[in-house]
């Protein structure tokens, strides 16, 4: 009787939460199916049968179609650069973090943090129109510069194809940096009390706390990070990329996610390749995923998943 | 800006500071003052052009402080056909979706501590595995369209509203939760739900409060899905409407020559609407909501990090 009870309650449980596994199982795992039209000649009015069936055959074109490998090609590189560029640059936040740190005027401190995280809280869109508004032809940029007498004329800086990777990168440290090293911040917040104080009675010099012991003390949390990056090598997001977007930057600009959205978007007979092409990145980040994974539990015991 | 100086000295008496440590100390407090210039200079320079003469500001000649000030911008703005919707979409969605969001994950999030929930560790398993993986862009698309949540309001609530890293983040707080609360009212025989929202959803407010101001802010940013799901005018974001203005030089232009020749050929040049006055103003519409929110929300930060980082 007691056990019988126990099962309905268990069943009434699960009854009440079956609604949300719905859900979930209609947003996120119901798409999986839609890998199928990969191997379907699909053209959007008309259902897909069995006579659509094609097999790997658009698969087979990213490599036999000289065009297309010529664009996956460029695509990857660009996806390549501005992911390698991102992870070169992956210690930026917790260098911010540790001389964060050592201002000691908690006000000025505390100032520098909230205005450094607030760009994470607005949308790309923003971020777009901010560049748009400060580096276009009469934006503060080009004015400043021609009052200083640098420049005749304006440049046009967002319809530049120059330096893409680096100033995309740059733009996306702008809005991330700050909050990135609040982590770290946080991190740096746990070290010993006693560990500092010992090491400054010794006479140790700022730069020499900071390289003995801050720095080994936030590097697992950098590893962490490290790991999250090559694990999201290949997903760098289209909203950024999408945005900034235009004829002139777009042989740079386009990553893997934008491509996949470009192409999907492009004509309506790319739906199939576009989803045979995010499945392979879907692939390949699964591996990149476990990969990092386990190097996170053989080096510091214990992995992120 | 080196006042900090004495006070270490006072904390820390009789050691004395090498001028190598001074040097740095300089640096450090300049460098910071770039960066936070970097990062306020840009919010400023758009919210003082949108005051500025109008003629001034398209020519780029307002960089430090504001010329001739007025107003008017943000009342233009407001007339535009189709802004006022944008916005009240925006809001709605943000109310909504958070809502829901918040909701969702505090339920789940408690109903995955449940011992009692049949397979538990399953369905928990079923959830927080979607964190890892996306079918793609048109496969998820097709899916929308199927449920019939293209063009539809709901469509920017439904798929966002079950959030794996939310429920998490309140499966372990509600974890860190005394369990002898809720063995007390089962055994006064209080059901589920009853012990939910009378036990639960008090004490595990703290958490519900941070997740609420992340899910807000996702909301009102959100740009992807009305770019993906919406062609109809009526359900365009503010987002996306900001996006359209700066991109659609031709559509903004077709706006201005509009709004110029019927009410305002009589004003001055001053106050004339242009591309660059309603593009500022718009900006500084869809900021001004996030920064309102933000000194109330920086308490949440370190919680906050821990929704990114947290281990599932």
């Amino acid at each position: 009787m007691q056990i019988n009870r126990r099962k309905l309650r268990s069943y009434k449980e699960f009854l009440l939460i079956l609604p949300f596994l719905a859900v979930v199982a209609i947003f996120s795992y119901f798409p999986l199916y839609g890998w199928i039209y990969a191997f379907h000649d699909y053209r959007p009015p008309f259902p897909i049968t069995k006579d659509t069936f094609v097999g790997l055959k658009w698969f087979e074109t990213i490599i036999s179609n000289p065009t297309r490998t010529k664009n996956i090609v460029r695509v990857l590189r660009n996806t390549f650069a501005m992911s390698g560029i991102s992870l070169a640059f992956s210690w930026f936040p917790m260098v911010f973090a540790i001389f964060l740190n050592e201002i000691k005027c908690e006000p000025y401190k505390k100032f520098v943090q909230t205005v450094t995280t607030l760009p994470n809280f607005i949308s790309w869109v923003l971020v777009y129109s901010i560049a748009f508004n400060l580096f276009g032809s009469f934006g503060a940029v080009n004015t400043v510069l021609q009052n200083l007498g640098l420049i005749d004329a304006p440049i046009a800086f967002m319809k530049s194809s120059d330096h893409v990777w680096f100033t995309q990168w740059l733009w996306l440290t702008w809005k991330n940096a700050g909050w990135a090293a609040i982590m770290y911040l946080a991190a740096i917040t746990g070290i010993d009390e006693e560990m500092l104080e010992a090491a400054r009675v010794d006479g140790a010099t700022r730069m020499k706390i900071i390289w003995h012991i801050t720095i080994p003390c936030i590097l697992p949390t950098y590893f962490v990070i490290v790991m999250l990056n090559l694990a999201n090598f290949l997903s760098n997001g289209m909203e950024q990329y999408y945005v900034f977007q235009n004829a002139f930057n777009t042989k740079y600009i386009e990553v893997l996610d934008l491509y996949v959205y470009n192409m999907a978007m492009s004509s309506t007979g790319a739906y199939p390749l576009s989803t045979a092409i995010s499945i392979l990145k879907s692939v390949v980040s699964i591996v990149l995923l476990v990969v990092s994974n386990t190097a996170s539990k053989l080096i510091r015991g214990e992995g992120f998943i | 800006m080196v006042q900090a100086a004495p006070v270490t000295f006072k904390k820390k008496k009789g050691m004395k500071r090498s001028f190598g440590d001074k040097l740095i100390s300089v640096i450090t407090y300049i460098v910071y003052a770039i960066f936070a210039f970097v990062c306020v200079y840009p919010f400023y320079y758009i919210f003082i052009n949108s005051i500025s003469a109008n003629n001034l500001s398209e020519r780029g000649k307002v960089i430090f402080v504001p010329l001739e000030v007025h107003f008017k911008n943000y009342t233009t703005v407001f007339k535009i056909p189709g802004l006022i919707d944008a916005a009240k979409v925006s809001l709605m969605r943000t109310v909504v979706g958070t809502i829901f969001t918040v909701v969702i994950a505090a339920f789940l999030g408690y109903m995955f501590t449940r011992e009692t929930l049949w397979k538990r560790k399953f369905w928990y398993r079923f959830v927080a595995a979607t964190m890892y993986f996306n079918a793609g862009v048109i496969p998820w698309y097709l899916t929308m369209k199927t449920m019939g949540l293209t063009n539809n309001f709901w469509g920017y609530i439904f798929p966002m509203m079950i959030q794996p890293f939310y429920i998490i983040l309140c499966k372990t707080f509600c974890e860190s939760i005394p369990k002898e609360l809720e063995d007390a009212a089962d055994i006064d025989g209080a059901g589920t739900l009853t012990i939910f929202f009378r036990i639960m959803l008090p004490v595990i407010k703290p958490i519900l409060a941070t997740i609420a101001v992340f899910a807000a802010v996702n909301q009102w940013n959100s740009f992807q899905d009305t770019l993906l799901l919406v062609t109809d005018t009526k359900l365009y974001t503010l987002q996306y409407v900001l996006y359209q203005y700066i991109n659609q030089a031709s559509s903004l232009k077709a706006l201005v020559s509009n709004s110029t020749s019927a009410t305002q050929l009589a004003a001055s040049l001053a106050h004339a609407t242009t591309a660059t006055s309603i593009r500022m103003t718009v900006t500084i519409v869809v900021v001004v909501p996030v920064i309102l929110v933000y000194p109330f929300f920086q308490r949440f930060f370190t919680k906050g990090i821990m929704i990114g980082a947290v281990k599932g």
